[in-house]
């Protein structure tokens, strides 16, 4: 019998495990796809959020601060892409200002440090891509861009490195109440655990009313994106964000990524299918509408990829973060939308004091919460380029040519502790194939390579696990 | 530093083209440095034949029109270095490449001749909305997998856009044993050649819909099916004229865009219809002693042209480095010479762009050709010229369309009796 089974290996199971993972504790994480980063935290804005939006005194607000504030030491332990950058929220009509003011003043309750609002001038200054429209905007420096990936993955690897285990396509399908605990049914079998931490983005509703008779309910909410070719990965320098009017609703924002590439998003349209990630032609529409509102000049001609994600819109619009009153030893980890991917250092502390507080784990004495990423070559100067590729010749091959990614960067991601298994896999953990050819050139070389690594055949490659192979047979097999 | 006197960027037909021609020009210092692990490009994955019509009389596939270049190279010693990555050109054209054996390697070049080719239009640029399975393949990429590797990407196919690449491909994959259900193209006109929609669509029963576009792209992991649309003039999707196909594969041809990375890395002056250097007669772009040739500069429908054409920059490259290799000019990249203003040629009524952009009239062989596109269907119209405001050329063409490269010559003898003769207009007029 497992201690804890984590369900999901997106961001917030990932928090969760490795925060467990410091202490001796038996613990699985269970995850339907084939890697992890696969659901929501796979497609969002991959924004660290100040903190000035959540309702004070929420949870949301709460773990949001707490999650920014981590951010900046969890990058250098665990080694992924992280700026912070700043953000502003642009207001464009004078009668609005009361609507920046607000946030302001909501962000001081929350504990956002050093915002300002700043008039036309100084904005324009600071980005002089914004609207020759702008009258004022709500200055944020602490706030961030993260690359979502890198955050969940490195917390996995971290987690996994200090003992959690973690089983792949593996789907949940019923949980039953048993004895001092919990039997979790899945298609790969039955496993019996005492705790049970319900990290499931948009089904999390699904497993929660399994055990409670206290019912709850997630919207899947669609957000439409558009990533710009890094040609065009300096129109702005800080996240972007509209301010939220009558006339346009929430707006959307503009973002460099932590790759260099421009991203605009997300529309938000409430859907009923979980697992519809499909963009529609009116979203990607009204994303270059609402983009240009905010931005000029925005070089939408660029765009290189759409893409759309699940928020887990709870119906409270808040975290639940909790064990349940009617099933104890089930931890809710539900209702994680934005600013969920910047709590989420703070919500695996959360859960994890939860579970502490109730088994008393004891303290991990080998846990080790540094981690090593993927190297860089591009970080490199040319002569320690040149003498790791003379150590490592793997290095001096390029695969993918618009990221110029390395046929040794994609053995490490390969080789790592749960390493990359599929196209999207060697992507996330590399950026090869994210680029403007959008793995037009690279995909029949990077799939050579996990064939000979991990001695599948070309066949068993997939895009990105279950049924998505890619080359179906030889030639003329059928005829 | 280790120094060469013509550093060629790519191995495929216009750099080969470009350096046999350098060679043969009297430059012995010459370096081609090929990404790929073979020389040839995109040309080892033609394996049909309709190459070389025009450059050797005869028909050829793809990896034997590359031979012959290939041979030539190798009888006259070129050196070149496959698995090489160019990383950055400087403005003084010092090339930092690297590969497995050498590591990241720095060169000093007295001339560089661009020849990059291009890559495929991404189903990204077109904004196709739905989901985003396995199954969905630029035609090139596809075509490398039967090709090159033997792998079938689908058994039921449905191909988005008629480039030349995309038709190529609906026959190959037809005699592999895939079923293709249809070409969709959004123009109301083919982007490809006329001859690939004969033998590779009409010749197979392979419906062609024009004004057609998908709308809807199905299948969480797997494609399971696409949705076409006609549209109307504007390429809005007309409602219900909705189409459901089922595929297990999208091959999309919808457009090729030089890959100058390199070149704007170089603050190279681009020109925003090719996507290409602006390059004057000699094939040099905004960089002196810097040249461009084949799919870098502006995309070509035939190899031939393009072998032309890098013959043309190579010889160009020989000369400039002659000219510049006295002690005095050094390498920063400064044209001694003093040059005569340049005519400007202005692309108008039709003509999308022309290649070169400028012409000094000094510099110019006896005959030029000047390449370009138009921006739709014409027939029975003419190609005019314009020395400022005085008509020099007007020729009639039975059919123009854009997916077919046109091209008319300069004299220059002709026009070294326009002395003061600032602007070439290049239009299409009516009947």
């Amino acid at each position: 019998m497992y201690d804890v089974m984590i369900i999901g290996a997106g961001v917030s199971g990932a928090a969760a495990a490795r925060e467990l993972s410091r202490y001796k504790v038996n613990a699985c994480v269970v995850e339907k796809a084939e890697d992890v980063c696969c659901g929501t935290s796979k497609a969002n804005s991959g924004i660290v959020h100040a903190g000035y939006d959540a309702v004070a005194g929420s949870l949301m607000a709460k773990l949001n601060v707490e999650g920014n504030e981590m951010m900046g030491d969890l990058a250098k332990e665990l080694d992924f892409p992280f700026q912070r950058e700043g953000s502003l929220v642009v207001c464009l009509q004078e009668e609005n200002r009361p609507g920046l003011q607000e946030l302001y003043d909501r962000g001081v309750q929350n504990g956002v440090k050093d915002m300002r609002i700043l008039e036309r001038g100084e904005v324009l200054q600071m980005e002089p891509n914004i609207s020759e429209e702008v009258v004022a905007a709500l200055y944020a420096p602490t706030a961030g861009i993260v690359c979502p990936f890198g955050l969940n993955i490195a917390m996995a690897e971290n987690a996994y490195t200090n003992g959690v285990e973690f089983k792949f396509n593996t789907e949940v399908k019923q949980i039953e109440k048993i004895d001092g605990g919990y039997r979790l049914v899945t298609d790969k079998g039955d496993f019996e655990t005492k705790c049970v931490v319900n990290a499931a983005g948009v089904y999390a509703d699904v497993f929660h009313n399994m055990v409670s008779g206290k019912k709850i309910h997630i919207t899947p909410r669609r957000g439409d994106y558009q990533l710009l070719d890094k040609a065009a990965g300096t129109h702005v320098n800080r996240t972007v964000f509209a301010l939220p009017n009558r006339k346009y609703g929430k707006g959307v924002l503009v973002t460099p990524t932590t790759h260099g590439n421009l991203l605009v998003g997300p529309t938000a349209i409430d859907v009923d299918n979980p697992e519809g990630t499909n963009t529609t032609a009116e979203g990607l529409r009204e994303l270059t509408e609402k983009a240009g509102l905010n931005v000029k000049n925005l070089p939408m001609r660029q765009v290189i990829t759409s893409f759309a994600g699940l928020r887990a819109h709870e119906d409270n619009h808040e975290f639940i973060i909790e064990e349940l009153v009617d099933a104890p030893g089930f931890i809710d980890c539900a209702g994680m939308e934005s600013p969920g991917l910047t709590s989420a250092p703070a919500v695996g502390k959360m859960v994890a004091d939860i579970l502490q507080q109730k088994m008393h784990f004891e303290r991990n004495p080998d846990f080790n919460g540094t981690r090593k990423g993927i190297l860089n070559p591009a970080t490199l100067s040319i002569e320690e380029r040149d003498e790791l590729i003379k150590k490592h010749p793997a290095y001096g091959n390029i695969i993918c040519r618009c990221e110029m990614i390395s046929e040794g960067e994609i053995l490490d991601a390969i080789h790592r502790p749960l390493g990359a298994k599929s196209l999207d896999g060697v992507k996330r953990r590399t950026r090869a194939g994210m680029g403007r050819c959008q793995s037009g050139f690279c995909a029949p070389r990077t799939m050579e390579i996990l064939a000979r690594e991990l001695q599948v055949s070309m066949y068993d490659i997939t895009k990105s696990g279950g049924d998505s192979n890619i080359v179906v047979g030889t030639n003329k097999d059928l005829l | 530093m280790k120094a060469y006197d013509i550093v060629i960027i790519g191995g495929g037909p216009a750099g080969l083209a470009a350096a046999v021609s350098a060679r043969k020009n009297g430059i012995d210092s010459v370096l081609v440095l090929e990404r790929d692990k073979e020389l040839g490009g995109i040309l080892n994955q033609c394996i049909h034949n309709g190459f070389g019509l025009h450059t050797f009389k005869e028909e050829l596939t793809g990896p034997e029109y590359a031979a012959r270049f290939i041979a030539q190279a190798k009888e006259l010693h070129l050196e070149y270095k496959r698995n090489t990555m160019v990383m950055e050109i400087s403005p003084e054209k010092v090339v930092t490449y690297m590969n497995r054996t050498e590591g990241m390697q720095q060169i000093q070049a007295k001339a560089v001749v661009l020849a990059m080719g291009c890559r495929e239009r991404s189903r990204g640029a077109l904004n196709i909305p739905g989901y985003r399975p396995a199954g969905i393949f630029s035609a090139g990429t596809a075509q490398r997998l039967v090709n090159m590797e033997g792998y079938m990407p689908g058994r039921e196919v449905v191909i988005l856009g008629s480039g030349d690449i995309g038709l190529i491909m609906a026959r190959r994959m037809t005699l592999e044993g895939a079923k293709v259900k249809v070409v969709s193209e959004l123009m109301p006109y083919s982007g490809g050649l006329k001859r690939n929609i004969v033998q590779c669509l009409d010749d197979y029963g392979i419906p062609l819909k024009l004004s057609h576009t998908v709308i809807d792209i199905r299948g969480k992991e797997r494609l399971e099916g696409v949705t076409l649309a006609k549209v109307d003039e504007g390429g809005k999707p007309v409602p219900g004229t909705e189409e459901d196909y089922t595929c297990d594969t999208l091959l999309l041809s919808v457009g090729l865009i030089p890959e100058n990375e390199l070149s704007n890395g170089m603050g190279i002056e681009m020109n925003r219809v090719t996507s290409g250097p602006n390059v004057n007669e000699s094939l040099e772009t905004s960089i002196p002693g810097v040249f461009a040739c084949g799919n870098v500069l502006h995309v070509h429908d035939l190899v031939d042209f393009v072998s032309e054409e890098a013959t043309a920059a190579g010889k160009n490259a020989a000369e400039y480095v002659r000219q510049n290799s006295g002690a005095a000019c050094g390498l920063d990249g400064r044209e001694v010479l003093p040059q005569k203003a340049a005519i400007e040629l202005e692309a108008v009524a039709g003509v999308r762009y022309t290649v070169p952009k400028t012409i000094n009239v000094e510099r110019m062989t006896d005959k030029l050709t000047v390449r370009f596109r138009v921006g739709a269907v014409y027939k029975n119209c003419y190609v005019s010229v314009y020395f400022d405001e005085e008509r020099v050329i007007h020729k009639k063409r039975p059919v123009m369309a854009p997916g077919e490269m046109e091209d008319i010559r300069l004299d220059k003898a002709k026009l070294l009796e326009y002395p003061d003769l600032k602007k070439i207009t290049i239009q299409i007029e009516e009947a």
